[in-house]
C-alpha cells in the first residue's frame, strides 16, 4: 500500500474513467455535463498514458498526453459552441428534450 | 516514498471525490467547479511523478480555458438554476439500470486487466527509466522531441486548433438585423457625384433633404 506503483496510477485512472461513463448514463439535466463527463474520460486516459510514460523511461506517452490536451480542447470549443446554436433554435439543452432526430 | 504515498491518496481521494461531484451535483455552476477542482488535483498528481510540463499545461489549458468555457456557457445560457431530475420521469429513467450496469462491467473489467497483468521481464531491463531523465528536465527532454520526431504531428494539432477555431466562429456567428456597422468598401467607393449635389437654392424657399 505504501509503495505506489504504476498500479496505483491505473487504478485511479480506471476510477475516474468509470464515473466518466456513469455521468454520461445518469445524467438527465442538460448536455453541458454529459461534456463534462468525456473530458473527465479524456482526463483518465491522460493520466494513464503518463504514468506508463514515467514507469517505462519513454517520453511518447506524454507527447500523445499532449496530442489529447489539444483535441479535448477543440471538442469542448466545437461542442460548446453546437449546444449555443442548439439552445438559440430549440430554447433548451434538457437531454430528454432533445429529440429531433428521433433516436 | 512515505510522503509520496500520502501525497498520491491525498490527491487521488480527491480527484475521485470531485469527479463523482461532477456527475451527481444538482447545480450546472457547482459541477464546473468541482470539475476545476479534478483537474488541479490530476495535474499536481502529474507534478508528482515527474511529468512537470504536462501538469502545468493542463492548469493552463483546463482550468484556464476549457472550464473558464464551460461556465461561460453555463452562464450564458441560463441553465445554472435547472434542477437535476433522476429518477423522476420514468421515460428517461429506463436507461439508468443499464449504464450502471455498463460503467461497473467496464470498471471490474479494467482493474482485472490491471492487476492481473504481468509485465515481460525484459521490458523494464532494456530501457532504465532514471538514467534518461538525467540531468535534463522534463520540460527540456519533452522539447527535444517534440520539435524533431513528432513535428507533423505537432503541425497537425495546431491545423485542428485552427479548424475548431474557424468552427466554433462560424457556427456561432450571426448576422444581426438593424446593426449600424462600418463598411469600409463602403466608404473607400465614394465619389464626388454621388456624395455632393450642389443646388440652386430659392430664396424662401429652401430643399428638402432627404436621408
Amino acid at each position: 500500500m505504501i509503495d505506489i506503483g504504476l498500479g496505483h496510477y491505473l487504478t485511479l485512472s480506471a476510477i475516474i474513467f468509470s464515473i466518466g461513463i456513469i455521468g454520461i448514463f445518469l445524467n438527465r439535466k442538460n448536455i453541458i455535463v454529459i461534456l463534462m463527463s468525456i473530458e473527465l474520460i479524456l482526463l483518465a486516459v491522460n493520466i494513464n498514458l503518463v504514468a506508463f510514460s514515467i514507469y517505462l523511461g519513454d517520453l511518447a506517452g506524454q507527447v500523445f498526453t499532449l496530442f489529447i490536451l489539444t483535441v479535448a480542447a477543440a471538442e469542448a470549443a466545437i461542442g460548446l459552441a453546437i449546444i449555443v446554436v442548439y439552445f438559440r433554435n430549440s430554447g433548451t439543452i434538457r437531454v430528454e428534450e432533445i429529440n429531433k432526430l428521433k433516436g | 516514498m512515505m510522503a509520496h504515498a500520502i501525497f498520491f491518496y491525498f490527491f487521488s481521494t480527491i480527484a475521485i471525490i470531485s469527479a463523482i461531484m461532477v456527475t451527481v451535483s444538482k447545480n450546472t455552476v457547482h459541477s464546473v467547479f468541482f470539475l476545476i477542482l479534478d483537474f488541479i488535483s490530476i495535474s499536481c498528481l502529474f507534478i508528482m511523478i515527474g511529468a512537470e510540463f504536462l501538469g502545468m499545461i493542463m492548469l493552463i489549458v483546463y482550468v484556464g480555458a476549457v472550464a473558464v468555457l464551460f461556465l461561460f456557457v453555463v452562464m450564458m445560457l441560463n441553465v445554472a438554476q435547472q434542477k437535476n431530475q433522476w429518477f423522476l420521469s420514468s421515460q428517461s429513467s429506463r436507461h439508468i439500470p443499464i449504464g450502471l450496469i455498463i460503467s461497473t462491467i467496464i470498471f471490474f473489467e479494467l482493474i482485472i486487466v490491471i492487476r492481473g497483468w504481468k509485465y515481460k521481464p525484459e521490458l523494464f531491463e532494456n530501457i532504465d527509466s532514471t538514467s534518461s531523465f538525467e540531468g535534463v528536465s522534463n520540460t527540456h527532454s519533452l522539447g527535444q522531441i517534440l520539435y524533431t520526431d513528432y513535428i507533423h504531428v505537432f503541425q497537425i494539432s495546431g491545423m485542428i486548433l485552427l479548424v475548431a477555431m474557424i468552427g466554433a466562429i462560424v457556427l456561432t456567428f450571426r448576422q444581426r438585423e438593424g446593426v449600424k456597422k462600418q463598411s469600409y468598401i463602403k466608404q473607400i467607393s465614394r465619389e464626388r457625384s454621388e456624395g455632393v449635389e450642389v443646388l440652386n437654392v430659392e430664396t424662401k424657399k429652401g430643399v428638402s433633404v432627404d436621408d
